[in-house]
Protein backbone atom coordinates (compact mmCIF):
# COMPACT_ATOMS: atom_id res chain seq x y z
CA UNK A 1 0.00 0.00 0.00
CA UNK A 2 2.91 2.68 0.93
CA UNK A 3 4.14 1.33 -2.43
CA UNK A 4 1.24 2.30 -4.08
CA UNK A 5 1.13 5.89 -2.59
CA UNK A 6 5.03 6.29 -3.43
CA UNK A 7 4.46 5.45 -7.10
CA UNK A 8 0.78 7.57 -7.15
CA UNK A 9 2.70 10.80 -6.22
CA UNK A 10 5.03 9.88 -8.23
CA UNK A 11 3.68 9.38 -11.11
CA UNK A 12 1.44 12.35 -10.95
CA UNK A 13 4.69 14.38 -10.01
CA UNK A 14 5.79 13.15 -13.50
CA UNK A 15 2.64 13.21 -15.25
CA UNK A 16 2.55 17.16 -14.31
CA UNK A 17 5.31 17.62 -16.63
CA UNK A 18 4.15 15.70 -19.53
CA UNK A 19 0.93 17.89 -19.05
CA UNK A 20 2.81 21.29 -19.30
CA UNK A 21 4.70 19.27 -22.52
CA UNK A 22 1.08 18.15 -23.76
CA UNK A 23 -0.16 21.46 -23.55
CA UNK A 24 2.63 23.11 -25.82
CA UNK A 25 1.78 20.36 -28.84
CA UNK A 26 -2.05 21.05 -27.99
CA UNK A 27 -1.68 24.76 -28.36
CA UNK A 28 0.22 24.73 -31.97
CA UNK A 29 -2.57 21.74 -33.21
CA UNK A 30 -5.41 23.98 -32.11
CA UNK A 31 -3.43 27.25 -33.84
CA UNK A 32 -2.12 25.52 -36.68
CA UNK A 33 -3.16 22.17 -37.11
CA UNK A 34 0.45 21.00 -37.42
CA UNK A 35 1.86 18.17 -34.66
CA UNK A 36 4.95 20.32 -33.87
CA UNK A 37 7.54 17.04 -33.62
CA UNK A 38 10.32 19.83 -33.01
CA UNK A 39 9.05 21.01 -29.37
CA UNK A 40 11.53 18.35 -27.74
CA UNK A 41 14.36 19.34 -29.60
CA UNK A 42 13.12 23.37 -29.36
CA UNK A 43 12.64 22.83 -25.50
CA UNK A 44 16.40 21.89 -25.21
CA UNK A 45 17.54 24.76 -26.58
CA UNK A 46 15.51 26.97 -23.98
CA UNK A 47 17.26 24.88 -21.50
CA UNK A 48 20.45 25.24 -22.91
CA UNK A 49 19.72 29.17 -23.09
CA UNK A 50 18.85 29.05 -19.00
CA UNK A 51 22.00 26.52 -18.55
CA UNK A 52 24.29 29.21 -20.07
CA UNK A 53 22.88 32.31 -18.32
CA UNK A 54 22.77 30.44 -15.05
CA UNK A 55 26.43 29.71 -15.79
CA UNK A 56 27.13 33.17 -16.20
CA UNK A 57 25.27 34.64 -13.86
CA UNK A 58 25.37 31.91 -10.89
CA UNK A 59 21.64 32.53 -10.43
CA UNK A 60 19.02 29.56 -11.31
CA UNK A 61 15.90 31.84 -11.33
CA UNK A 62 17.79 33.85 -14.34
CA UNK A 63 18.38 31.13 -16.29
CA UNK A 64 14.59 30.23 -15.84
CA UNK A 65 13.63 33.49 -17.15
CA UNK A 66 16.09 32.98 -19.97
CA UNK A 67 14.40 29.82 -20.88
CA UNK A 68 11.20 31.22 -21.27
CA UNK A 69 12.31 34.55 -23.15
CA UNK A 70 14.54 32.38 -25.61
CA UNK A 71 11.22 29.74 -25.98
CA UNK A 72 9.15 32.59 -27.21
CA UNK A 73 11.78 33.89 -29.71
CA UNK A 74 12.89 30.33 -30.51
CA UNK A 75 8.53 29.59 -30.84
CA UNK A 76 7.85 32.89 -32.55
CA UNK A 77 11.01 32.99 -35.25
CA UNK A 78 10.70 29.11 -36.17
CA UNK A 79 7.20 29.76 -37.41
CA UNK A 80 8.16 33.31 -39.21
CA UNK A 81 10.91 31.67 -41.20
CA UNK A 82 10.25 28.12 -41.39
CA UNK A 83 6.70 27.16 -40.79
CA UNK A 84 4.25 29.79 -42.38
CA UNK A 85 6.39 29.08 -45.81
CA UNK A 86 5.02 25.06 -45.69
CA UNK A 87 2.69 24.58 -48.00
CA UNK A 88 -0.68 22.90 -46.61
CA UNK A 89 -0.90 20.21 -49.36
CA UNK A 90 0.20 17.55 -47.62
CA UNK A 91 0.12 17.28 -43.91
CA UNK A 92 3.03 15.30 -44.01
CA UNK A 93 4.96 18.67 -45.05
CA UNK A 94 5.12 20.36 -41.62
CA UNK A 95 5.93 16.77 -40.40
CA UNK A 96 9.19 16.70 -42.59
CA UNK A 97 9.64 20.22 -42.12
CA UNK A 98 9.67 19.72 -37.82
CA UNK A 99 11.71 16.67 -38.31
CA UNK A 100 14.82 18.46 -40.13
CA UNK A 101 13.74 20.95 -37.37
CA UNK A 102 14.86 18.08 -34.64
CA UNK A 103 18.15 17.34 -36.67
CA UNK A 104 19.62 20.82 -37.32
CA UNK A 105 18.54 22.05 -33.82
CA UNK A 106 20.47 18.96 -31.71
CA UNK A 107 23.68 19.40 -34.56
CA UNK A 108 23.75 23.04 -33.45
CA UNK A 109 23.23 22.13 -29.78
CA UNK A 110 25.84 19.41 -30.23
CA UNK A 111 28.44 21.58 -32.24
CA UNK A 112 28.12 24.13 -29.38
CA UNK A 113 27.89 22.48 -25.97
CA UNK A 114 29.20 18.99 -26.72
CA UNK A 115 27.11 16.03 -26.26
CA UNK A 116 28.25 15.03 -22.92
CA UNK A 117 25.70 14.77 -20.32
CA UNK A 118 25.87 18.31 -18.30
CA UNK A 119 24.52 18.33 -14.89
CA UNK A 120 22.01 20.90 -14.10
CA UNK A 121 20.87 22.48 -10.90
CA UNK A 122 17.17 22.49 -9.12
CA UNK A 123 16.00 25.67 -6.86
CA UNK A 124 14.95 22.93 -4.38
CA UNK A 125 16.27 20.09 -3.01
CA UNK A 126 14.92 16.69 -4.68
CA UNK A 127 15.03 14.32 -1.44
CA UNK A 128 11.55 13.32 -0.34
CA UNK A 129 9.79 14.53 2.04
CA UNK A 130 8.85 11.59 4.70
CA UNK A 131 5.22 11.53 5.83
CA UNK A 132 4.29 8.69 8.02
CA UNK A 133 7.46 6.51 7.30
CA UNK A 134 7.10 7.02 3.45
CA UNK A 135 9.59 8.82 1.70
CA UNK A 136 7.45 11.41 -0.60
CA UNK A 137 7.61 13.97 -2.63
CA UNK A 138 10.28 16.64 -2.51
CA UNK A 139 10.04 20.21 -2.29
CA UNK A 140 11.09 20.08 -6.21
CA UNK A 141 8.12 17.58 -6.69
CA UNK A 142 5.94 20.50 -4.95
CA UNK A 143 7.53 23.12 -6.77
CA UNK A 144 7.41 21.05 -10.52
CA UNK A 145 3.47 20.41 -9.29
CA UNK A 146 3.27 24.26 -8.38
CA UNK A 147 4.33 25.58 -11.44
CA UNK A 148 1.92 23.41 -13.56
CA UNK A 149 -0.83 24.15 -11.60
CA UNK A 150 0.23 27.94 -12.35
CA UNK A 151 0.31 27.10 -15.63
CA UNK A 152 -3.25 26.20 -16.37
CA UNK A 153 -4.29 28.38 -14.52
CA UNK A 154 -3.01 31.02 -17.18
CA UNK A 155 -3.64 29.43 -19.99
CA UNK A 156 -7.63 28.84 -18.95
CA UNK A 157 -7.69 32.51 -17.96
CA UNK A 158 -6.23 33.56 -21.60
CA UNK A 159 -8.20 31.47 -23.33
CA UNK A 160 -11.64 32.05 -21.80
CA UNK A 161 -11.67 35.28 -19.81
CA UNK A 162 -9.31 37.53 -22.36
CA UNK A 163 -10.33 39.28 -25.56
CA UNK A 164 -6.42 37.54 -27.04
CA UNK A 165 -8.14 34.20 -26.07
CA UNK A 166 -11.15 34.42 -27.90
CA UNK A 167 -9.71 35.68 -30.84
CA UNK A 168 -6.89 33.29 -30.76
CA UNK A 169 -9.68 30.37 -30.68
CA UNK A 170 -12.02 32.15 -33.57
CA UNK A 171 -8.67 32.47 -35.42
CA UNK A 172 -8.31 28.75 -35.35
CA UNK A 173 -11.65 27.65 -36.15
CA UNK A 174 -12.58 29.84 -38.59
CA UNK A 175 -9.25 31.87 -40.16
CA UNK A 176 -10.64 33.82 -42.93
CA UNK A 177 -14.16 34.86 -40.75
CA UNK A 178 -11.82 35.99 -38.59
CA UNK A 179 -9.95 38.24 -40.59
CA UNK A 180 -13.28 39.54 -41.99
CA UNK A 181 -14.06 40.61 -38.43
CA UNK A 182 -10.71 42.53 -38.17
CA UNK A 183 -8.64 39.76 -36.10
CA UNK A 184 -5.28 39.93 -37.17
CA UNK A 185 -4.40 35.82 -37.75
CA UNK A 186 -1.13 35.57 -39.34
CA UNK A 187 0.16 37.47 -35.92
CA UNK A 188 -2.33 35.14 -33.43
CA UNK A 189 -0.36 32.08 -35.18
CA UNK A 190 3.29 33.72 -34.40
CA UNK A 191 2.22 34.28 -31.28
CA UNK A 192 0.32 30.95 -30.48
CA UNK A 193 4.05 29.39 -31.60
CA UNK A 194 5.80 31.50 -28.99
CA UNK A 195 3.73 31.05 -26.28
CA UNK A 196 3.42 26.89 -27.31
CA UNK A 197 7.50 27.10 -27.31
CA UNK A 198 7.39 28.87 -24.21
CA UNK A 199 5.56 26.63 -22.01
CA UNK A 200 7.01 23.83 -23.49
CA UNK A 201 10.58 25.86 -22.01
CA UNK A 202 8.92 25.57 -18.31
CA UNK A 203 8.25 21.88 -19.49
CA UNK A 204 11.98 21.69 -19.92
CA UNK A 205 13.48 23.51 -17.54
CA UNK A 206 10.75 21.34 -15.07
CA UNK A 207 11.74 17.66 -16.43
CA UNK A 208 15.53 18.18 -17.48
CA UNK A 209 17.21 17.95 -13.98
CA UNK A 210 15.12 15.14 -13.50
CA UNK A 211 16.68 13.24 -16.14
CA UNK A 212 20.28 11.93 -16.54
CA UNK A 213 21.67 15.92 -17.26
CA UNK A 214 21.47 18.20 -20.13
CA UNK A 215 22.08 16.75 -23.89
CA UNK A 216 20.89 17.73 -27.03
CA UNK A 217 18.71 14.50 -26.97
CA UNK A 218 17.11 14.79 -23.29
CA UNK A 219 13.77 15.43 -24.19
CA UNK A 220 12.98 13.04 -27.16
CA UNK A 221 11.35 10.13 -24.62
CA UNK A 222 9.71 13.12 -22.72
CA UNK A 223 8.42 14.00 -26.10
CA UNK A 224 6.94 10.75 -27.27
CA UNK A 225 5.41 10.19 -23.41
CA UNK A 226 4.09 14.08 -24.09
CA UNK A 227 2.67 13.32 -27.13
CA UNK A 228 1.18 10.26 -26.17
CA UNK A 229 -0.31 12.39 -23.21
CA UNK A 230 -1.17 14.69 -25.62
CA UNK A 231 -3.38 12.44 -28.05
CA UNK A 232 -4.88 10.48 -25.08
CA UNK A 233 -6.58 14.19 -24.57
CA UNK A 234 -7.78 14.29 -28.10
CA UNK A 235 -4.79 16.74 -29.64
CA UNK A 236 -7.55 19.73 -29.16
CA UNK A 237 -8.67 19.86 -25.64
CA UNK A 238 -6.16 21.95 -22.99
CA UNK A 239 -7.72 19.82 -20.26
CA UNK A 240 -7.58 16.83 -21.76
CA UNK A 241 -3.94 17.29 -22.16
CA UNK A 242 -3.75 17.58 -18.38
CA UNK A 243 -5.78 14.80 -17.68
CA UNK A 244 -3.58 12.83 -20.54
CA UNK A 245 -0.08 13.72 -19.08
CA UNK A 246 -1.35 12.79 -15.35
CA UNK A 247 -2.61 9.25 -16.71
CA UNK A 248 0.75 8.68 -19.24
CA UNK A 249 2.92 9.87 -15.77
CA UNK A 250 0.50 7.13 -13.37
CA UNK A 251 0.91 4.72 -16.32
CA UNK A 252 4.54 4.87 -16.64
CA UNK A 253 5.38 5.28 -12.74
CA UNK A 254 3.47 2.07 -12.00
CA UNK A 255 4.59 -0.01 -14.82
CA UNK A 256 8.33 1.11 -13.58
CA UNK A 257 7.25 0.15 -10.14
CA UNK A 258 5.15 -3.14 -10.50
CA UNK A 259 7.26 -4.79 -13.97
CA UNK A 260 10.54 -3.11 -14.17
CA UNK A 261 11.63 0.38 -15.59
CA UNK A 262 12.34 -2.22 -18.83
CA UNK A 263 8.69 -1.71 -19.82
CA UNK A 264 7.86 1.64 -19.29
CA UNK A 265 8.13 2.74 -23.10
CA UNK A 266 5.73 -0.22 -23.98
CA UNK A 267 3.45 1.15 -21.59
CA UNK A 268 3.14 4.68 -22.88
CA UNK A 269 2.89 2.74 -26.75
CA UNK A 270 0.35 0.59 -25.19
CA UNK A 271 -1.98 2.83 -23.49
CA UNK A 272 -1.56 5.05 -26.82
CA UNK A 273 -3.36 1.70 -28.40
CA UNK A 274 -6.39 0.73 -26.02
CA UNK A 275 -7.60 4.90 -25.92
CA UNK A 276 -7.17 4.79 -29.91
CA UNK A 277 -9.07 1.66 -29.85
CA UNK A 278 -11.73 2.77 -27.76
CA UNK A 279 -11.82 6.53 -28.68
CA UNK A 280 -9.75 7.10 -31.80
CA UNK A 281 -10.14 11.04 -31.24
CA UNK A 282 -8.86 10.29 -28.03
CA UNK A 283 -10.73 11.00 -24.52
CA UNK A 284 -11.62 14.66 -24.74
CA UNK A 285 -12.82 14.76 -28.75
CA UNK A 286 -15.43 16.94 -28.93
CA UNK A 287 -18.40 16.15 -31.08
CA UNK A 288 -17.96 19.27 -33.20
CA UNK A 289 -20.25 20.05 -36.47
CA UNK A 290 -18.12 22.45 -38.80
CA UNK A 291 -21.18 22.13 -41.24
CA UNK A 292 -22.72 25.61 -41.79
CA UNK B 1 -21.41 61.34 -53.56
CA UNK B 2 -20.91 58.47 -53.11
CA UNK B 3 -19.27 55.53 -50.40
CA UNK B 4 -18.21 52.87 -52.72
CA UNK B 5 -16.67 53.12 -56.35
CA UNK B 6 -15.73 50.30 -58.32
CA UNK B 7 -14.08 51.12 -61.90
CA UNK B 8 -13.38 48.44 -64.25
CA UNK B 9 -12.70 45.33 -61.99
CA UNK B 10 -10.93 42.52 -63.19
CA UNK B 11 -10.49 39.53 -61.00
CA UNK B 12 -9.36 35.60 -62.11
CA UNK B 13 -8.94 33.23 -59.59
CA UNK B 14 -5.78 30.62 -61.70
CA UNK B 15 -7.14 30.80 -64.91
CA UNK B 16 -9.18 33.26 -66.70
CA UNK B 17 -10.81 35.98 -65.22
CA UNK B 18 -14.32 35.58 -63.53
CA UNK B 19 -14.92 39.18 -63.32
CA UNK B 20 -14.02 41.42 -66.81
CA UNK B 21 -14.24 44.74 -65.84
CA UNK B 22 -16.97 45.22 -63.53
CA UNK B 23 -18.21 48.43 -62.32
CA UNK B 24 -20.02 50.00 -59.14
CA UNK B 25 -21.43 52.57 -57.57
CA UNK B 26 -22.82 52.47 -53.61
CA UNK B 27 -23.85 56.02 -52.02
CA UNK B 28 -24.68 56.09 -49.04
CA UNK B 29 -27.86 55.54 -46.96
CA UNK B 30 -28.74 53.10 -50.21
CA UNK B 31 -29.10 49.84 -50.82
CA UNK B 32 -27.84 48.36 -54.00
CA UNK B 33 -28.21 44.78 -55.22
CA UNK B 34 -26.43 42.39 -57.01
CA UNK B 35 -28.31 40.09 -59.26
CA UNK B 36 -27.23 37.20 -61.12
CA UNK B 37 -27.68 33.46 -61.91
CA UNK B 38 -25.33 30.90 -60.30
CA UNK B 39 -21.56 31.52 -60.90
CA UNK B 40 -22.31 34.59 -62.39
CA UNK B 41 -19.45 36.39 -59.88
CA UNK B 42 -21.18 37.74 -57.20
CA UNK B 43 -19.44 35.98 -54.08
CA UNK B 44 -16.21 37.03 -56.41
CA UNK B 45 -16.93 40.57 -56.39
CA UNK B 46 -17.68 40.69 -52.80
CA UNK B 47 -14.71 39.01 -51.91
CA UNK B 48 -12.96 41.31 -54.10
CA UNK B 49 -14.43 44.15 -52.20
CA UNK B 50 -13.12 43.36 -48.50
CA UNK B 51 -9.92 42.39 -49.86
CA UNK B 52 -10.23 38.80 -49.69
CA UNK B 53 -9.03 38.33 -53.60
CA UNK B 54 -6.46 40.80 -54.97
CA UNK B 55 -7.57 42.54 -58.57
CA UNK B 56 -5.79 41.50 -61.52
CA UNK B 57 -6.91 45.19 -62.58
CA UNK B 58 -9.43 47.84 -61.47
CA UNK B 59 -10.04 50.52 -58.55
CA UNK B 60 -11.68 49.98 -55.57
CA UNK B 61 -12.58 53.57 -53.78
CA UNK B 62 -14.36 53.36 -50.19
CA UNK B 63 -14.83 57.23 -49.13
CA UNK B 64 -12.00 58.08 -51.17
CA UNK B 65 -10.23 55.73 -50.29
CA UNK B 66 -8.07 52.95 -52.65
CA UNK B 67 -8.75 49.24 -50.68
CA UNK B 68 -6.73 47.89 -53.32
CA UNK B 69 -4.04 46.08 -51.41
CA UNK B 70 -5.11 46.80 -48.22
CA UNK B 71 -5.23 43.63 -46.21
CA UNK B 72 -8.56 41.71 -45.09
CA UNK B 73 -8.38 42.19 -41.11
CA UNK B 74 -8.03 46.00 -42.11
CA UNK B 75 -10.99 46.78 -44.16
CA UNK B 76 -13.33 46.21 -41.33
CA UNK B 77 -11.55 49.09 -39.82
CA UNK B 78 -12.36 51.92 -42.54
CA UNK B 79 -16.20 50.75 -41.91
CA UNK B 80 -17.30 47.90 -44.33
CA UNK B 81 -18.27 44.99 -42.94
CA UNK B 82 -18.67 41.68 -45.10
CA UNK B 83 -21.01 39.06 -44.36
CA UNK B 84 -20.22 35.96 -46.29
CA UNK B 85 -21.92 33.38 -48.46
CA UNK B 86 -22.89 30.76 -45.21
CA UNK B 87 -22.64 33.51 -43.01
CA UNK B 88 -19.20 32.48 -41.32
CA UNK B 89 -20.98 31.90 -38.10
CA UNK B 90 -18.09 30.36 -35.85
CA UNK B 91 -19.85 27.15 -35.16
CA UNK B 92 -17.85 26.70 -32.54
CA UNK B 93 -17.95 29.48 -30.36
CA UNK B 94 -21.23 30.81 -28.72
CA UNK B 95 -23.63 33.62 -29.59
CA UNK B 96 -22.20 35.97 -27.13
CA UNK B 97 -18.87 34.72 -28.26
CA UNK B 98 -19.49 35.46 -32.11
CA UNK B 99 -20.99 38.86 -31.11
CA UNK B 100 -17.86 39.90 -29.06
CA UNK B 101 -15.57 38.62 -31.72
CA UNK B 102 -18.02 41.27 -34.15
CA UNK B 103 -16.11 44.22 -31.71
CA UNK B 104 -13.01 42.79 -31.08
CA UNK B 105 -10.66 45.11 -32.96
CA UNK B 106 -12.28 48.47 -31.08
CA UNK B 107 -11.37 50.34 -28.63
CA UNK B 108 -14.46 52.18 -27.73
CA UNK B 109 -15.66 49.19 -25.58
CA UNK B 110 -18.63 50.91 -24.16
CA UNK B 111 -20.14 51.27 -27.53
CA UNK B 112 -19.51 48.25 -28.34
CA UNK B 113 -21.43 46.54 -25.18
CA UNK B 114 -24.19 49.15 -26.14
CA UNK B 115 -23.65 47.34 -30.04
CA UNK B 116 -24.17 44.23 -28.29
CA UNK B 117 -27.36 45.31 -26.35
CA UNK B 118 -29.09 46.58 -29.56
CA UNK B 119 -28.68 43.30 -31.55
CA UNK B 120 -30.33 41.55 -28.92
CA UNK B 121 -32.91 44.17 -29.35
CA UNK B 122 -33.27 43.69 -32.88
CA UNK B 123 -33.62 39.69 -32.54
CA UNK B 124 -34.84 38.57 -28.88
CA UNK B 125 -34.18 35.07 -30.57
CA UNK B 126 -30.53 35.60 -30.15
CA UNK B 127 -31.17 36.81 -26.34
CA UNK B 128 -32.17 33.52 -25.46
CA UNK B 129 -29.19 31.80 -26.53
CA UNK B 130 -26.56 33.55 -25.61
CA UNK B 131 -25.21 30.48 -24.20
CA UNK B 132 -25.36 28.15 -27.34
CA UNK B 133 -22.65 27.33 -29.74
CA UNK B 134 -23.20 28.48 -33.32
CA UNK B 135 -23.33 24.86 -34.28
CA UNK B 136 -26.71 24.54 -31.99
CA UNK B 137 -28.40 27.43 -33.76
CA UNK B 138 -31.04 27.34 -36.89
CA UNK B 139 -30.31 28.58 -40.06
CA UNK B 140 -32.33 31.98 -39.27
CA UNK B 141 -30.88 32.25 -36.04
CA UNK B 142 -27.69 31.80 -37.95
CA UNK B 143 -28.35 34.74 -40.20
CA UNK B 144 -29.41 36.91 -37.76
CA UNK B 145 -26.17 36.09 -35.63
CA UNK B 146 -23.97 36.89 -38.64
CA UNK B 147 -25.58 40.22 -39.52
CA UNK B 148 -25.57 41.39 -35.99
CA UNK B 149 -22.36 40.73 -35.41
CA UNK B 150 -21.43 42.61 -38.75
CA UNK B 151 -23.42 45.28 -37.07
CA UNK B 152 -21.19 45.63 -33.48
CA UNK B 153 -18.39 46.67 -36.19
CA UNK B 154 -21.05 49.74 -36.82
CA UNK B 155 -20.03 49.76 -40.48
CA UNK B 156 -20.54 52.59 -42.96
CA UNK B 157 -21.32 49.52 -45.95
CA UNK B 158 -22.26 46.20 -45.81
CA UNK B 159 -21.58 43.65 -47.92
CA UNK B 160 -24.24 40.50 -47.90
CA UNK B 161 -23.67 37.61 -49.67
CA UNK B 162 -27.30 35.84 -50.43
CA UNK B 163 -28.62 36.00 -46.58
CA UNK B 164 -32.02 34.73 -47.50
CA UNK B 165 -30.09 31.57 -48.86
CA UNK B 166 -32.23 28.31 -47.27
CA UNK B 167 -34.63 30.33 -44.87
CA UNK B 168 -38.12 30.59 -44.68
CA UNK B 169 -40.04 33.63 -46.68
CA UNK B 170 -41.27 35.35 -43.11
CA UNK B 171 -37.77 35.38 -41.78
CA UNK B 172 -35.83 36.61 -45.48
CA UNK B 173 -38.85 39.33 -45.08
CA UNK B 174 -38.06 40.18 -41.82
CA UNK B 175 -34.43 40.87 -42.66
CA UNK B 176 -35.25 42.38 -45.51
CA UNK B 177 -37.40 44.79 -44.04
CA UNK B 178 -34.62 44.78 -41.22
CA UNK B 179 -31.91 46.48 -43.97
CA UNK B 180 -34.52 48.92 -45.12
CA UNK B 181 -34.98 50.07 -41.65
CA UNK B 182 -31.19 50.21 -40.48
CA UNK B 183 -30.29 52.10 -44.11
CA UNK B 184 -33.11 54.57 -43.29
CA UNK B 185 -32.51 55.41 -39.76
CA UNK B 186 -29.09 54.90 -39.60
CA UNK B 187 -27.64 55.69 -43.02
CA UNK B 188 -25.81 52.52 -43.62
CA UNK B 189 -25.40 51.84 -46.99
CA UNK B 190 -25.84 48.00 -48.15
CA UNK B 191 -24.45 45.70 -51.31
CA UNK B 192 -26.40 43.15 -51.50
CA UNK B 193 -26.02 40.34 -53.20
CA UNK B 194 -29.16 37.87 -53.72
CA UNK B 195 -30.88 34.95 -56.05
CA UNK B 196 -33.89 35.62 -54.11
CA UNK B 197 -34.92 38.65 -57.05
CA UNK B 198 -38.45 39.66 -55.96
CA UNK B 199 -37.62 40.18 -51.95
CA UNK B 200 -33.90 41.59 -53.69
CA UNK B 201 -35.51 44.35 -55.95
CA UNK B 202 -38.80 44.85 -52.91
CA UNK B 203 -36.15 46.25 -50.80
CA UNK B 204 -33.25 47.71 -52.94
CA UNK B 205 -33.17 51.38 -53.85
CA UNK B 206 -31.42 50.13 -56.82
CA UNK B 207 -30.08 46.85 -58.81
CA UNK B 208 -26.91 45.60 -60.73
CA UNK B 209 -27.25 42.59 -62.90
CA UNK B 210 -24.09 40.35 -63.40
CA UNK B 211 -24.01 37.78 -66.12
CA UNK B 212 -20.75 35.84 -66.41
CA UNK B 213 -18.24 38.33 -65.00
CA UNK B 214 -20.10 41.11 -67.07
CA UNK B 215 -22.56 44.07 -65.35
CA UNK B 216 -25.21 44.22 -68.71
CA UNK B 217 -28.14 46.11 -66.70
CA UNK B 218 -27.61 48.53 -63.92
CA UNK B 219 -31.08 50.98 -63.02
CA UNK B 220 -33.02 52.00 -60.18
CA UNK B 221 -34.83 48.61 -58.70
CA UNK B 222 -38.08 49.58 -59.99
CA UNK B 223 -37.29 50.16 -63.39
CA UNK B 224 -35.76 46.36 -63.13
CA UNK B 225 -38.58 45.23 -62.01
CA UNK B 226 -40.78 46.10 -64.50
CA UNK B 227 -38.39 45.38 -67.41
CA UNK B 228 -39.92 42.14 -68.57
CA UNK B 229 -37.15 41.62 -71.34
CA UNK B 230 -34.30 41.71 -69.07
CA UNK B 231 -36.17 39.85 -66.30
CA UNK B 232 -37.19 36.82 -68.98
CA UNK B 233 -33.24 37.09 -70.49
CA UNK B 234 -30.98 37.06 -66.70
CA UNK B 235 -33.12 36.35 -63.79
CA UNK B 236 -35.26 34.01 -64.94
CA UNK B 237 -39.06 35.38 -63.83
N1 LIG C 1 -11.92 29.28 -55.56
C1 LIG C 1 -12.19 29.27 -56.89
N2 LIG C 1 -11.28 28.81 -57.77
C2 LIG C 1 -11.53 28.82 -59.08
N3 LIG C 1 -12.66 29.24 -59.64
C3 LIG C 1 -13.63 29.71 -58.82
C4 LIG C 1 -13.43 29.75 -57.41
N4 LIG C 1 -14.54 30.26 -56.85
C5 LIG C 1 -15.39 30.54 -57.86
N5 LIG C 1 -14.84 30.20 -59.05
C6 LIG C 1 -15.47 30.38 -60.35
O1 LIG C 1 -15.75 31.75 -60.54
C7 LIG C 1 -17.02 31.90 -61.15
C8 LIG C 1 -17.86 32.85 -60.33
O2 LIG C 1 -18.08 32.26 -59.06
P1 LIG C 1 -18.84 33.00 -57.89
O3 LIG C 1 -18.78 32.13 -56.70
O4 LIG C 1 -18.30 34.37 -57.77
O5 LIG C 1 -20.31 33.06 -58.47
P2 LIG C 1 -21.66 33.46 -57.76
O6 LIG C 1 -22.31 34.45 -58.62
O7 LIG C 1 -21.43 33.84 -56.35
O8 LIG C 1 -22.46 32.12 -57.80
P3 LIG C 1 -23.54 31.50 -56.77
O9 LIG C 1 -24.82 32.21 -57.04
O10 LIG C 1 -23.61 30.07 -57.12
O11 LIG C 1 -23.04 31.74 -55.38
C9 LIG C 1 -17.60 30.53 -61.32
O12 LIG C 1 -17.42 30.12 -62.64
C10 LIG C 1 -16.80 29.66 -60.39
O13 LIG C 1 -16.66 28.37 -60.93
MG1 LIG D 1 -22.02 33.12 -54.53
Amino acid sequence: MDRFLFLTVDGLAKGAVYAAFALAVVLIWRAARIVNFAQGAMAVATVYAAYSVTQATGSYWLGFAAALAAGLLLGAGIERAVMRFVPHTSPLNSVIVALGLVLLLQAVLGAIYGNEFRPVETPFSRTGITVGGIALLSRYDLFVLGAVLVLVVLLALLFTRTSTGLRMRSAAFAPEVSRLLGVNVAGLLTFGWALAAAVGALAGMLVVPTELGLHPNTMDLVFVSSFTAAVVGGLDSPIGAVVGGLAVGLVLSYAAGYLGSDVTPLATLALLLVVLLIRPGGLFAGVRTRAV
Amino acid sequence: MTLLQVDGLVVGYSAAPVLHGVDLTVPPATIVTVLGANGAGKTTLLRTLSGLLRPAEGGIRFDGRSLVGVPVERVVRLGLAHVPEGRGVVAELTVEENLRLGGVWRADRRDVRLAQDEVYELFPALAARRKHAGHQLSGGERQMLALGRALVARPRLLLLDEPSLGLAPRITGQIMALLRRLCDETGLAVLLVEQNVRSALSVADQGVVLSLGRVVAAADAAQLRDDAGLRHAYLGF
